[in-house]
């Protein structure tokens, strides 16, 4: 039987160790989806607990909601690796720092992103959001909250030798979150009215599409910077 | 050969004594066009048979919002050269150019708010325009916010001007966002190619008005980028010699 191997570029690898680093820091792993509950109930307490009300802001609460807790998770991308000196390993290692930062960041997006995705029906439930939109609330932050990972780790690798970098992060950052959250909060609008949303999903896509392939190259020039400094 | 001139630019100290002697003509001609701009749009223009004198405000609006905009391709440019050919100079030009950029984005937002009150009837509507020019003040702090949280000068540099590259993604946008969206602000009314729909007399002062922005845009740029050198180079010999400390 002939062995057949992918060329070996450390993507797999760095994955690996990625989400092996995320699953046993539990503390930290489940924070985002808990901010992601707390502020989400504190809408019908704060604003109103009537149904008609709820449903006409959902997808918007939900997606801000989604769009703040993945922006609150983002500082701890690089930071640890930045602190220990893996970061310099990377890049002194000779593999290919564009996979690598692709594979931090898609582990973060699966234990943020894609967790919030996956708990999003039941936020849907409790903000009364018409059932016919729990599809296009699925779909759209599954491509969606993609494209603010990629993004939103370009400023974390810009910030990451700042002390205290995470208020600077969300302040430079979050210009750059805006056509997400105008498509993405539109998709489920436009389905909970019984509208199409395949326009609004499509630019989703070409925007999770751009991000993953243009920052990258922001981040390891970012991260570059930052080991140089 | 062929470069030489390219390379030159790059340095400070030739940058800072070629512009020595263009500043004060440049700063004459600004304050020239400026005052011929504005006496010729508020005093001279015919009154608009719909909006009365509040249209007036054009002459300022207009102007601003082009530079804002051209400001930030300005910086954005200035910090891919820096990047790709590792100039000091074009750094320099970059952090010179994000405060005047942030200025003339809030003098745009301020002068529409006061033209959309008593036209629109409203200080402020979430209209495409007017919400993706917020968004280019927010990029403009951003970049500043970036630039003042490094102690290396050479990180703040780099790191803001990969920030600024990435915004660049936002800028047409903002500069399609009135054909694309369709709502209270209207289409572009000065156009290069085809007949404009504003009438001559009034568009003649706006294109001064126009020019007159630019060349005060250029003659701040530079007079903040001839200061931003001086400061970095106060420990060089050519400064402290201007400077009479030597």
């Amino acid at each position: 039987m002939t062995d057949i191997r992918l060329p070996d570029s450390g993507f797999y690898e760095a994955f690996r160790r990625e989400c092996l680093t995320a699953v046993r820091n539990r503390s930290e792993l489940f924070n985002p989806l808990i901010f992601f509950l707390s502020i989400i109930m504190f809408v019908p307490l704060g604003v109103s607990p009537d149904a008609n009300v709820l449903a006409s802001i959902a997808p918007g609460m939900i997606w801000i909601v989604a769009l703040l807790s993945v922006l609150l998770s983002l500082d701890k991308v690089f930071q640890s690796d930045y602190d220990d000196g893996c970061l310099e390993q990377m890049i002194l290692s000779g593999q290919s720092m564009y996979l690598m930062v692709i594979a931090k960041v898609l582990a973060h997006w699966c234990f943020t992103g894609l967790l919030l995705t996956l708990l999003s029906p039941v936020l849907a439930l409790m903000m009364a959001l018409p059932s016919q939109a729990y599809g296009a609330l699925l779909l759209s932050l599954f491509l969606g909250t993609g494209a603010l990972s990629f993004i939103g780790a370009v400023g974390a690798a810009l910030t990451v030798s700042l002390r205290r970098g995470g208020l600077l992060l969300s302040l430079i950052i979050i210009p750059l979150y805006v056509p997400v959250l105008i498509f993405g909060a539109s998709c489920v609008r436009s389905a909970a009215l019984g509208d199409p949303y395949s326009g609004q999903l499509a630019i989703l896509a070409a925007l999770w599409l751009l991000s993953v392939m243009l920052a990258p190259l922001a981040m390891v020039g970012g991260l570059k910077i930052s080991l140089e400094n | 050969m062929g470069w030489q001139w390219f390379h030159r630019l790059g340095s400070p100290k030739w940058f800072y004594e070629k512009t020595s002697i263009w500043q004060p003509w440049l700063g004459f001609s600004a304050l020239a066009l400026l005052l011929v701009g504005v006496s010729w749009g508020l005093g001279f223009a015919p009154t608009d048979y719909k909006q009365g004198n509040s249209y007036r405000i054009i002459y300022i609006h207009v102007p601003a919002s082009f530079l804002a905009l051209a400001g930030y391709y300005t910086m954005a440019i200035a910090g891919a050269v820096g990047l790709i050919w590792r100039m000091k100079l074009s750094f320099m030009v970059m952090k010179a150019a994000a405060p005047i950029g942030a200025v003339l984005t809030f003098v745009s937002l301020c002068s529409g708010a006061i033209w959309g009150k008593p036209t629109w009837g409203t200080y402020w509507e979430w209209d495409a325009r007017i919400t993706s020019m917020l968004i280019l003040f927010f990029l403009y702090l951003g970049v500043i916010a970036l630039q003042h949280s490094y102690r290396n000068q050479e990180a703040a540099d780099k790191t803001s001007a990969i920030l600024s590259l990435v915004g660049t993604v936002n800028i047409p946008i903002i500069y399609k966002s009135v054909d694309w969206w369709y709502s209270l602000h209207q289409p572009a009314t000065l156009k290069l190619s085809g007949p404009s729909s504003i009438d001559p007399s009034m568009a003649w002062p706006l294109i001064t008005m126009i020019l007159a922005f630019y060349v005060t845009y250029a003659w701040l740029l530079i007079d903040r980028t001839r200061l931003e050198i001086l400061n970095r180079e106060r420990k060089s010999r050519w400064v402290q010699a201007i400077m009479g400390l030597k």
